[in-house]
């Protein structure tokens, strides 16, 4: 029978092991503190979010239509305009700017406006790159905006902006779930694959299989402390997030599902990895090719909206997006009724995993 | 009840028989050593007896279970230090012994147990930081958290230099006075003479010979000889002076097998007799140590491998 004392005491003793380890204080609670600031610094710092473009007017005719076009374009705080002199090799200009996005306003423009006469503004830029796509909608919008115009048209539809979820959610916001499933990944997963590599090696098991622990309550104590872990730096995040980012982090009992779950799917796969292989080395070769591709095909630091449909596949069986998924439609969307459902998904896969886990590894040998 | 009865034990890997149909008992209060060079099998063999590995044949019965059957029940009565005992290294002895009470649900005082095995300086230093002989002395310390009668130590002092080495000793003497029930394997012939009651020498998978020390020198060593320092001359004329089988070696010392005391005096006369010069005399036995060397083809070297005969130097007149 599963004894209690036993878990905690095992629980004690490898928590204290844990903490008295600098390396695994640092995976667990620090890293995910730092990658919230780096990546909060990068995303929400006091970036204006406008796109650069350089615009070169060779246009003099008079009225001055493309001063109005370039006034225009400045004005919708989406691009930040930077004139050239029409003097310059524009080409070049741009290449000794080291930018690839530029707005050529032709000669005459203004005055075949004027005179309705067809004339094409030029522009320049990298169709890999999103900020051609920004600078192309832009520009397409005010030239509609100035053809309509010449025919006294009005505008009908406008466009007001919003965002889904509770109130006007920042960047930081959409990232903390995703480097809370980072958390709940990372720590467990290779904390795991090493422990049950190097408990092997030096025998360890052979170890613990003199005493009354039971390999299930050797496997469920090490649950239950990442479980503890992914909490505490769960709390730091969350903390960090509020503190320097001022984010708005909705705390709720349905991330406790999650916190349960995502660590005892991940303690077990760990433990599995570590279990079919034969060497510590092999263990962390394998630990690491499950590991990174699901860290970053789950949609933890990129949404997989982003990601082409093949990849997408693929993102759906990593139980990591299940989890990330999850913790979105909890903190982001308050959509309950579709994380039940990634509750359910992560839900047979920890179960299924654990069991596995606790059945396939060895105390002894045969 | 009689603590361990191996009958016929056969454990094989393959073409390699590790164990290969070994026979013993461990009575009540006894230490029990298996002797033999690394790849004998003791290992293997009290692994079985521990329950951590399963047997292929034969019978062996540990407190009356079967070990590999009942090993969870079997493990709350015994004590096992394994080989190369290791802990988590983020963990301190006293932590360990608490630890190991909470696992068995006994009750214990760390510090007595830490006293039994000569380690109360270091309650409180992590594992990683204990020398060898210390982290040695956790590992016996934890096998004695469940008050066992019966204890396993598998190569207690292996690569523990001389001083270390001595201070497990001492403890293992400890618990021999207690009464516990001891049976340990060694690669030092030295432990095996100094602590056990009875040895059992094993060599590829068999034992090959068994008992005390007296016992083992009584069947397999040569019988008492009579040394005499003298010429290779002197030699030749007590045996062609006398029926006795004489050896002679290069170091200038005669060898005279005895097959009673009276022919002491028969080779002792035909020496005086022979008007030779002769130096110091002397009869000698077999020690453990040649008998070993006899029976294994070689002496153990430090790290428990063989060193053939050929190579060791001349510990044995033949």
């Amino acid at each position: 029978m599963a004894s209690g004392k036993r878990l905690i005491s095992d629980l004690r003793l490898f928590g204290r092991g844990y903490l008295r380890n600098v390396a695994g204080l640092f995976f667990g609670l620090i890293f995910p503190v730092i990658l919230i600031l780096i990546f909060g610094a990068i995303f929400s710092g006091n970036n204006t979010g406008e796109v650069t473009v350089y615009v070169q007017n060779q246009d003099t005719s008079v009225p001055d239509i493309s001063g109005n076009f370039i006034e225009a374009l400045n004005s919708t705080s989406i691009l930040n305009v930077q004139s050239v002199d029409a003097s310059e090799n524009f080409t070049k200009y741009l290449a000794d700017h080291s930018s690839q996005d530029g707005i050529i306003i032709p000669a005459n423009f203004s005055l075949n406006y004027a005179m309705e006469q067809p004339v094409n503004v030029t522009v320049y830029g990298n169709p890999t790159q999103s900020t051609n796509g920004i600078i192309l909608g832009v520009v397409n919008g005010v030239t509609n905006f100035f053809n309509l115009n010449r025919y006294g048209g009005s505008q009908i539809i406008g466009i007001t902006t919003g965002t889904i979820g509770y109130e006007s959610p920042k960047y930081v916001d959409f990232l903390i779930p995703g480097l809370i499933g980072f958390s709940i990944l990372v720590s467990p997963m290779f904390s795991m694959v090493n422990i049950s590599a190097e408990y092997k090696k030096n025998k360890l098991f052979k170890q613990l299989s003199l005493t009354p622990l039971t390999k299930f309550e050797w496997l469920a104590s090490k649950v239950l402390f990442y479980i503890l872990l992914s909490v505490v730096s769960f709390l730091l995040m969350v903390a960090v997030g509020i503190f320097v980012f001022d984010a708005n982090i909705t705390l709720t009992v349905w991330l406790i599902p999650f916190f349960i779950l995502g660590p005892m799917l991940f303690c077990s796969l760990g433990m599995l990895v570590g279990t079919i292989t034969k060497s510590v080395e092999t263990a962390s070769v394998l630990g690491n090719i499950i590991t990174f591709p699901m860290m970053f095909l789950s949609g933890t630091f990129f949404p997989i909206s982003m990601m082409p449909d093949y990849l997408r596949s693929v993102a759906h069986v990593l139980p990591l997006f299940y989890i990330v998924e999850g913790l979105n439609n909890v903190m982001v969307f308050g959509n309950i009724e579709a994380a039940l459902v990634d509750i359910a998904v992560t839900a047979v896969l920890a179960i299924i995993i654990f069991v596995a886990a606790a059945k396939l590894f060895k105390w002894r040998e045969d | 009840m009689i603590p361990i009865e191996v009958s016929s034990l056969k454990k094989y890997y393959g073409e390699i028989k590790a164990v290969d149909g070994i026979s013993f008992t461990v009575n009540e209060g006894e230490v029990f050593g298996l002797l033999g060079p690394n790849g004998a099998g003791k290992t293997t063999a009290i692994e079985i007896m521990e329950g951590l590995r399963e047997r292929d044949a034969g019978d062996v019965r540990v407190l009356g279970l079967d070990p590999w059957k009942h090993g969870y029940e079997l493990h709350k009565k015994v004590g096992v230090m394994a080989q190369g005992f290791t802990f988590f290294e983020e963990a301190n002895p006293r932590e360990a012994i608490k630890y190991y009470a909470d696992l068995f649900n006994v009750k214990v005082d760390p510090d007595d147990i830490l006293s039994e095995v000569l380690l109360e300086d270091s309650a409180k230093n992590l594992f990683k930081n204990l020398s060898g002989g210390q982290k040695q002395k956790m590992g016996l310390a934890l096998s004695l958290v469940n008050s066992p009668e019966l204890l396993f130590l598998d190569e207690p002092t292996t690569g523990l230099d001389p001083s270390a080495r001595r201070a497990i000793w001492d403890v293992i003497r400890g618990l021999r006075a207690k009464g516990k029930t001891i049976i340990l394997t060694t690669h030092y012939l030295e432990e095996a003479e100094q602590l056990s009651d009875r040895v059992a020498i094993m060599n590829y998978g068999q034992i090959v010979a068994m008992g005390t020390s007296d016992e083992i020198i009584q069947k397999h060593g040569s019988p008492e000889r009579l040394e005499i320092q003298g010429t290779e001359k002197l030699a030749k004329y007590i045996k062609a002076n006398t029926e006795l089988k004489v050896d002679y070696n290069s170091k200038g010392m005669i060898s005279v097998a005895l097959n009673g005391r009276i022919d002491a005096l028969a080779a002792l006369a035909a020496a005086e007799q022979s008007g030779l010069e002769w130096g110091e005399i002397r009869t000698r036995r077999d020690s453990l140590e040649d008998v070993f060397v006899h029976l294994v083809s070689g002496t153990i070297d430090e790290h428990g491998e063989i060193k053939t005969a050929e190579n060791a130097s001349n510990r044995r007149s033949r």
